[in-house]
């Protein structure tokens, strides 16, 4: 028998039985579409966080204040354990290490901002001129803070673009004065919408240089400092050199932790991946459920057509034509399953980043194809045992029934 | 004279079991039967006649006892062997039809040259010449519900015929039709018989046996009488 024919006879065989094969469909569909959604959900986590991570800058160490780890008994803890504050000089320190590249000291609180008669709460950040290029946002209007050469702060500020459109709504904002906390400045520029890191969003910021804020807020301490290595390559130099200039700076005792980026990166990009694998077995768990159903339609299918297995041996099918038959049937059976579960956990995916526009809910290639796979598979194992059974059918015993 | 015989058994012996008693479906048969016979197989329920039936038309294997289907010994042939002697030179006709329900008539007819591999073109020919040959060509779209009896089993003989058998093998071929259809099919079968088709039909109906030119009748597994009539050119 040839195997477009014997495609084309299996295909009838499965378009015969409507409500059987639909539900057969149904059942692996749902199995495939599972794998898919779900495998979209933990990439699309993985993708959110990374995403997150990455749009905080590139190639970037951050410096905090305190140490975040043990590393056993240290005389020095006996004497002093209170942990020194980061301050300005030790962020400027940093810019005579010759791997780095642009430095950013950053100082956060909340305040409020009071223009045109309307007052609102708002994120205050202290920072220094190269902060937008460290964190790459973009401008809308105007222009960032000025070099701050003195460090004496100049009162100037710079808006989010939800503050922007909250306070002065459609009119230019450029050269009018806000008052911030205590402080009269002018607004000098407004970020362009849309800059986002580590779960904040950057429209609701008003940013003012850092020497302003620490006055501001009668402080001298910084919150973070972000330091960009000149390429890749040089970040694990700069993380211990950074670290090896603060500690000196702060009596000998590594108060303070470093972290880089990329690190953090691969953790979470590990953890997720891991995640994802994990939603990937369970998913696949219903595949194989959705396989035992398919070898039960099968053996169900060779006893109600136990006539035509009978009638096939008659007309000269030999047992091996007949096991091909049921084969061909349960994998297409399995694969349209597949496929209609593929189209379906698409649209899923598509209806998740409806719902939630910022998370990339997109199913990675390697799951559609691995739920595929599996079905494919699942139809060959699980159809084999029925295509056996309906072979070894004694065609007389076949042909008497009915 | 073994040029002429198209089926010879020597001896053949089939016991089946059935729980603890043994059940002998055939006791040391002997026939042979020439090319273009017409013969009835007569007899009781458990005379062995399916069973013979069956055996000739290779679906049962004897359990003693030769076989020679047009001077080839085919009882030591293996399943798939047997598969093409069953594609090429034997054809089925059952008393309820067995076409494929959810095929076409012409589906149904195709099916035998679909299993042995022909090509589609040819296939596609070969059924036109056979639906107008047995009177069916209005009838190809339809699905075998929706055919009446006769038009059942005619498809079911179209289906046995279109790769020219040797022997044609009927089972009860006018149990499920009434009087007047089951007078079409056994016509059509005599036709095919006098084209040169040998012809064996089991059957309980003494009337449809007896336009037989030879009667085997059977009883507990053994041939009781075989009589051969001389030809009457009234019965056709």
């Amino acid at each position: 028998m040839k195997i477009t024919d014997t495609f084309r006879y299996a295909g009838d065989a499965a378009t015969g039985a409507p409500l059987r094969t639909g539900l057969l469909i149904l059942a692996m569909s749902i199995g495939v579409a599972a794998v898919v959604i779900l495998t979209a959900l933990g990439d699309g986590a993985r993708r959110y966080v990374v995403g997150e991570f990455s749009a905080i800058g590139s190639n970037l160490i951050i410096v905090l204040p305190g140490r975040s780890e043990t590393r056993g008994f240290n005389p020095a803890n006996i004497i002093t354990s209170t942990p020194r504050d980061l301050t300005l000089e030790d962020a400027n320190a940093l810019l005579r290490l010759p791997q780095v590249q642009r430095i950013s000291p950053i100082l956060i609180a909340t305040t409020e901002i009071n223009a045109a008669g309307k007052l609102r709460e708002t994120m205050l950040l202290g920072t220094n001129d190269e902060f937008i290029r460290v964190r790459q946002l973009k401008m809308g209007l105007g222009r960032f803070l000025s070099k701050d050469e003195v460090g004496y702060g100049s009162a100037e500020v710079v808006l989010g673009a939800l503050i922007r459109r909250e306070i002065f709504g459609a009119e230019n904002p450029l050269g009018k004065t806000v008052r911030v906390g205590d402080r009269r400045l002018r607004v000098v520029g407004v970020l362009s919408e849309g800059g986002r890191g580590m779960g904040m969003t950057t429209d609701e910021l008003v940013i003012v240089p850092v020497a302003t804020a620490q006055a501001m807020l009668n402080t001298n301490t910084l919150f973070r400092i972000m330091v960009e290595a000149r390429s890749r390559e040089q970040i694990g130099e700069v993380k211990a050199r950074v670290l090896k200039m603060i500690t000196q700076r702060h009596e000998g005792e590594e108060d303070v932790t470093v972290i880089t980026q990329d690190a953090v990166l691969q953790t979470f990009d590990k953890i997720l991946n891991v995640l994802t694998l994990g939603v990937a077995g369970i998913a696949a768990i219903s595949l194989a459920v959705a396989g035992i159903l398919v070898m039960n339609v099968m053996l169900v299918s060779v006893t109600q057509r136990t006539g035509e297995i009978g009638l096939l041996k008659a007309l000269g099918a030999t047992s091996a034509a007949v096991r091909q038959l049921f084969m061909v049937e349960a994998v297409l059976l399995s694969l349209s399953g597949a496929i209609v579960g593929v189209g379906l956990g698409y649209l899923g995916a598509a209806f998740l980043r409806y719902l939630y526009p910022a998370f990339p809910a997109y199913p990675p290639l390697w799951a559609v194809l691995a739920g595929l796979g599996t079905a494919l598979v699942s139809g060959l194992v699980f159809g084999v045992m029925p295509a056996r059974r309906a072979a070894e059918l004694d065609p007389i015993q076949a042909l008497s029934k009915r | 004279m073994p040029d002429e015989s198209l089926i010879q058994l020597n001896d053949i012996n089939r016991t089946f079991t059935l729980g603890d008693s043994q059940v002998h479906a055939l006791r040391h048969v002997d026939l042979t039967i020439t090319r273009g016979e017409y013969i009835a197989v007569m007899g009781p329920s458990g005379s062995g006649k399916s069973t013979l039936l069956n055996l000739v038309g290779l679906l049962d294997r004897a359990d003693a006892g030769t076989y020679k289907l047009e001077g080839r010994d085919v009882t030591t042939l293996n399943s798939d062997e047997q598969a093409r002697v069953r594609s090429e030179r034997i054809g089925f006709i059952f008393q309820s039809f067995h076409l494929v329900p959810r095929l076409t008539a012409a589906a149904n007819i195709e099916l035998p040259l679909t299993l042995a591999g022909m090509p589609a073109s040819e296939r596609a020919k070969r059924v036109s010449q056979a639906l107008k040959e047995y009177g069916l060509t209005d009838r190809a779209q339809h699905r075998p519900n929706e055919l009446s009896g006769g038009q059942r089993q005619r498809v079911a003989i179209a289906r046995a015929t279109i790769l020219r058998p040797a022997v044609l093998l009927a089972d009860e071929p006018t149990g499920n039709l009434d009087r007047v259809t089951g007078e079409e099919v056994v016509r059509l079968l005599e036709s095919l018989n006098a084209q040169g088709m040998t012809l064996i039909v089991v059957t309980h109906d003494q009337a449809l046996g007896a336009r037989a030119r030879r009667q085997i009748r059977m009883e507990d597994g053994g041939v009781v009488s075989d009589v051969t009539n001389t030809p009457n050119p009234a019965a056709t």
